[in-house]
């Protein structure tokens, strides 16, 4: 017979939808996502979105530990599908929110990552809309596992795609790579070491809609989380048919990042990013973005990084080395490990 | 069969050591490198410091060694 | 440092071009392997100087015999596995660690201080510590095995992949017709043992020796030695490495070495049988050795008919020559060491065609 206290941790009956998921939502949720839409508690949300051109994007959010230097699951959960809405030419309008917590789980914990998801959204202008709420036994979810979906509004004249991508494009980040994904494998328990490292995680919504705003160049946008840069590139390369060339001197790494890397055996050009973006866009534009970049707080590193190029054989993505030799960055296998070889 | 990176050792006990590569701290056992003293650059493999590095020498090919001292410099200014 | 590089660069080119011939050099360490390959070196090196990766790192030439009774091992229920993260793909008759990640208990470690944690941790359970590398990490097995008797640790035991170099080098060096011109000689590996044991092989056999680092500027310095000394003919012993490496190494990571271990024949994935080139504990620390704790024997892997890693290591044939390459090898399912090895000659051809 437990001896918990009610009210302190999650049990199997938060989720029932009964008086506890009730309990949950009024006490828990609500206040920290505060909007009409979802204080409406409808099984939809009815959104006025007058729009015959929207983007849809979903994303699971299952990050250990769930607090880390930089951000946590909630903020995470929010940025994430907010860049995938961004990335692709559209304003985020709102977000659904599953939530998927252990029994056991302490509800004071919750809380806060409830109030970081609301902070974030109410920061970034985005609602979250509906959502859902369930618990599974100890173990089951690592705490827990949270996905969003969210919808955008196309901005207009903003119709990025990888059709577009030509020869002679310039490849731009917004900034320096590798921070989230070390950050994250410094907090791991096999591998815990104390550092400076800071995750990046952040929205790009505002900084990509000025670019887009004021420039007409942009082909393409994709966000380097998983795999990070290197499959990035290679699913570029892979959907256009088109090379890819870029330079490693001119790729931002925070050497804190670079030295943590090679400690463990990482390339870190396969390791994730939560706040970056990848951007293919003209020549005759690269330069008024990366100015826009540079002149907002998070493209402050913003660099041209290569350009797409000719296919000879097969699409690839080549990089110059930094001692002018060329091979060829190959996708990630999809799981980094720690070599000593 | 050879990863390891040149890092500096902040904090001795005994053979137990903390060593720091541009602000990331490491456990490492000076149990191979029984000379190794703090302050020292040390060659660490596998959780292991496996030798002494020469600072000097080290300069010559790792730009890793002249960005610690930039970062050293750096934190020093900051912390006044 | 870019005038430098490009200045070995020169150097090398004028070498070569002198020569006149196919120059191959060995390098016989993985992290050279890895290093050449992420900085690009092979595309600014003149066209017949060929860099042949030789038997270099565990994920290469860890026998099957050895990683199918690591994952029987895997399979039992009061076993923890504790690996390094480079043998988690390596693949066995069947299956590989990470297939097995999902039902057994396997876990990644940074060093074999933390497997010797594991076993503290886990009173009932054993902990087998998948022990491979070549001298430069021995010693830190070596540490433990002795941590591990001093303290009565019992729930722990070792299983030895440990390699050793130079009786490597010698096999690749007896084989007939093979086209070695020189190596590049393991940096670490040598501040372990001390450049001076690679004295041997420049004297029976007559091929420069130079010890690296792996840095692209110490890998290009000291392929540009390399090139000198072939060019004036002369075989010597030579270090490029002073930061780090001295003649008569580590000393006290020597004598750690041989307290626990001592040298017997072992097998190599795609080269066979080389005598006394794995470590194997000594009587004294046997409790520690997991083929005696749990009675089981290492099968050698059965040759593969047909696998020609050998000679694609020794430079002799390409991997298009050998008939497994693309049919029943390919990186997905690989056979030997090259194919196993991203960074191996046949995996990188089957992914670039060269």
């Amino acid at each position: 017979m437990s001896n918990r206290k009610k009210n302190d941790r999650i049990l199997l009956a938060h989720g029932g939808g009964g008086q506890l998921t009730d309990e949950l939502i009024r006490r828990h949720i609500l206040p920290n996502l505060k909007n009409d839409a979802l204080a409406e508690l409808g099984d939809s949300a009815r959104l006025n979105v007058a729009s015959n051109s929207l983007c849809f994007t979903t994303d699971s959010y299952v990050v250990k530990p769930l607090f880390f230097n930089g951000g946590d699951i909630g903020k995470l959960a929010v940025c994430g599908t907010v860049n995938d809405l961004a990335v692709a030419g559209s304003r985020p309008v709102a977000l659904a929110l599953s939530l998927i917590i252990e029994d056991g789980f302490e509800i004071e914990v919750l809380d806060k990552i409830l109030a970081n998801i609301g902070e974030n959204a109410n920061q970034i202008g985005v609602d979250i809309v509906t959502g859902d709420t369930k618990t599974v036994e100890t173990g089951a979810a690592d705490g827990i596992f949270i996905n969003t979906a969210g919808i955008g509004v196309r901005l207009t004249g903003a119709d990025p795609g990888f059709e577009k991508v030509a020869v002679g494009d310039k490849i731009i980040i917004n900034g320096t790579i590798g921070d989230h994904g070390m950050t994250i494998i410094s907090q791991r328990e096999e591998m815990k070491f104390q550092s400076q490292l800071k995750s990046d995680c952040a929205s790009l919504a505002g900084l990509i809609s000025e670019l887009l705003e004021n420039t007409s160049g942009i082909k393409f946008m994709r966000d380097p989380t998983r795999g990070g840069l290197a499959a990035t590139l290679n699913e570029i390369s892979r959907s256009t048919g088109l090379s890819v060339e870029i330079s490693e001197t001119d790729i931002p790494i925070r050497p804190a990042v670079q030295a943590a890397a090679d400690m463990l055996g990482f390339d870190v050009l396969t390791i994730a990013n939560e706040g970056k973006f990848v951007a293919i866009v003209s020549p005759e534009s690269a330069d008024d973005c990366l100015n826009i970049c540079r002149n907002n707080k998070l493209g402050k590193e913003a660099n041209i990084i290569g350009e797409v190029i000719e296919t000879i054989d097969v699409p690839l993505v080549e990089i110059e080395t930094r001692i002018g030799g060329k091979r060829i960055v190959q996708m990630p296998y999809g799981r980094e490990l720690p070599r000593i070889c | 069969m050879c990863l390891a990176i040149p890092a500096r050792i902040i904090e001795l006990d005994g053979d137990k050591a903390i060593v720091d590569a541009m602000g990331n701290r490491f456990k490492a056992k000076t149990t191979l490198l029984p000379e190794a003293k703090l302050g020292d650059l040390v060659l660490v493999h596998a959780g292991f410091a496996i030798s002494l590095v020469d600072e000097q020498e080290a300069k010559k090919t790792w730009q890793l060694i002249e960005e610690i001292n930039d970062f050293m410099d750096t934190q020093n200014r900051i912390s006044g | 440092m870019l005038d430098r590089i490009n200045k070995a660069q020169g150097l090398i080119s004028d070498a070569c071009g002198a020569l006149g011939r196919q120059i191959n050099i060995m390098e016989v360490c993985g992290t050279h392997t890895v290093s050449i390959f992420r900085n690009g070196i092979r595309s600014i090196l003149p066209k017949n100087l060929k860099l042949l990766s030789g038997p270099g790192c565990p994920v290469c030439v860890t026998d099957q015999g050895y990683i199918d009774a690591v994952l029987e091992l895997a399979d039992r229920d009061d076993c923890i596995i504790a690996t390094y993260g480079d043998m988690i793909r390596v693949p066995g008759k069947d299956s590989s660690l990470e297939t097995k990640q999902a039902k057994a208990d396997v876990k990644v470690v940074l060093s074999s201080e933390d497997a010797l944690q594991l076993a503290k941790d886990n009173p009932g359970k054993t902990v087998v510590f998948v022990a491979v590398g070549f001298e430069t990490t021995a010693p830190a097995t070596a540490v433990v095995v002795k941590e591990a008797a001093a303290g009565a640790i019992d729930n722990f035991c070792i299983l030895s992949g440990h390699k050793l170099v130079v009786p490597a080098m010698r096999a690749l060096l007896s084989e007939k017709n093979h086209s070695i011109d020189a190596f590049l000689c393991p940096g670490h590996v040598s501040a372990i043992i001390g450049y001076g044991a690679f004295a041997g092989i420049v004297e029976d056999f007559d091929r420069p020796c130079v010890v690296a680092g792996f840095e692209p500027i110490q890998i290009i310095e000291g392929l540009c030695e390399i090139c000198r000394q072939l060019s004036g003919g002369k075989a010597e012993l030579r270090s490029v490495y002073s930061a780090v490496v001295t003649e008569k190494g580590n000393a006290a990571a020597q004598q750690t070495i041989d307290e626990c271990f001592e040298p017997v024949d072992g097998y190599w994935r795609g080269l066979g049988k080389i005598e006394k080139s794995t470590l194997k504990l000594k009587d004294k620390y046997g409790r520690f050795d997991t083929f005696e704790r749990f009675g089981i024997n290492e099968e050698p892997g059965k040759e593969i008919k047909g696998c020609r890693c050998g000679e694609v290591l020794c430079g002799l044939i390409e991997p298009t020559e050998c008939g497994l390459f693309g049919r029943s090898c390919t990186p997905q399912e690989p056979v030997g060491p090259c194919m196993v090895s991203s960074e191996g000659a046949c995996a990188a051809w089957f992914k670039y065609g060269r």
